[in-house]
C-alpha cells in the first residue's frame, strides 16, 4: 500500500515510542530507564507535530524532556539507587496480575478501535479544514482564557500547593512530622 | 492522513507498558517513570482525538494533564528523598508498613 510522508513517519515514530518505552519499563541501569524516557517524550513530542499541535510539541519538548526529566536526573544523581533488576526478586504473583492487567486493557481497547474507524470513515470526524490557529499558541491561548479560565486558575492553586508539598517534604532537619533529627 | 486507529493501538500499547512498569519494578524512581509513561500515552489520544473530531479540547486537556504531572513530579520526588533519608532505599518491597 502507498504511504504518505506524514503516514511513514508515524509509523516510524510509533516503532521508537514504543522501544523507548519498552527500555524504560526494562532496563537495569535507572540512567538509561531516565535517558529512556527523554527520547520517549520526544518521539510522542512527534506524534503531538504530525497531529497538528505544535504547541503542545514546544511544551512536551521544554516541560516534559527538559524540566521534569532533569528533576528525575537529580534525584537519580542524589540518592545513586543501585540498579535492582526486572525478573530477579518478582514474584509469581506480580507476574501473573501483570498478564491478566495487560490482558485487560488490550482487550478493552480493541473493541473501541472498530467503533473509532468506523467513525472516521463515516465521515463525522476528521475535518478537511481547521480551525485559524489549530493547536498553536492564538487559538489555545484563546480557548485557555476564555471556555477553560476556571480550569486555568485551579491549574495554578494546583502548582503553588505542589511546591510547598515538595519544599515541605524535601526539607533538610526534620522529616516528616515524626520530626526525628537527621545526623545533618 | 495519520489513522486515528494507529494512534489509539499505539497509545495502548505506551499505556500498558507503564502499567508493566509500575506493576514488575520495585524502584520508586523507574515507577515514577511508568507513571510518566501512562500519562504520556493517554495526552497522546487526547490530542489524536482532538484531532479526529476537529477541536481544541482534547490538546487544551493534554495541557493540564502536562501540568498536573510536573506537580506530581515535584511532590512524589521530594517524598522519594525524604523516604531515602529515613529509609535509605527506594525500594517500594522493603517500604511495607502500611501494607496488611
Amino acid at each position: 500500500m502507498d504511504l504518505s510522508p506524514r503516514e511513514l513517519l508515524f509509523y516510524a515514530d510509533a516503532i521508537v515510542a514504543v522501544m523507548t518505552a519498552m527500555m524504560v519499563v526494562l532496563h537495569r541501569n535507572p540512567v538509561v530507564c531516565a535517558l529512556s524516557l527523554v527520547a520517549h517524550l520526544c518521539a510522542v513530542a512527534m506524534f503531538f507535530l504530525l497531529l497538528d499541535a505544535s504547541f503542545l510539541f514546544a511544551v512536551q519538548i521544554i516541560l516534559y524532556a527538559g524540566a521534569i526529566m532533569v528533576l528525575f536526573l537529580f534525584v537519580i544523581m542524589l540518592l545513586d539507587p543501585a540498579g535492582e533488576g526486572v525478573a530477579g526478586r518478582t514474584g509469581n504473583i506480580q507476574i501473573v496480575m501483570t498478564g491478566v492487567a495487560a490482558a485487560a486493557l488490550l482487550f478493552s481497547a480493541a473493541r473501541v478501535v472498530p467503533a473509532i474507524v468506523d467513525l472516521e470513515s463515516a465521515g463525522g470526524g476528521r475535518p478537511t479544514s481547521l480551525p485559524p490557529g489549530y493547536g498553536q499558541v492564538s487559538g489555545i491561548g484563546r480557548l485557555l482564557f476564555t471556555d477553560y479560565l476556571f480550569p486555568f486558575e485551579v491549574a495554578s492553586i494546583l502548582l503553588l500547593v505542589a511546591m510547598i508539598g515538595a519544599l515541605y517534604m524535601g526539607r533538610l532537619g526534620k522529616v516528616g512530622p515524626a520530626g526525628d533529627k537527621e545526623p545533618e | 492522513m495519520i489513522p486515528a486507529g494507529g494512534i489509539l493501538v499505539v497509545s495502548a500499547v505506551l499505556f500498558v507498558t507503564g502499567v508493566i512498569g509500575v506493576m514488575i519494578r520495585r524502584s520508586a524512581l523507574v515507577i515514577f517513570m511508568s507513571i510518566e509513561l501512562m500519562l504520556n500515552a493517554a495526552n497522546l489520544l487526547f490530542v489524536g482525538m482532538a484531532r479526529l473530531l476537529g477541536t481544541m479540547d482534547g490538546q487544551l486537556f493534554a495541557f493540564f494533564v502536562m501540568t498536573v504531572a510536573a506537580a506530581e513530579a515535584a511532590v512524589g520526588l521530594a517524598i522519594i528523598i525524604a523516604l531515602f533519608r529515613r529509609r535509605r532505599t527506594t525500594d517500594v518491597d522493603q517500604v511495607n508498613l502500611l501494607k496488611w
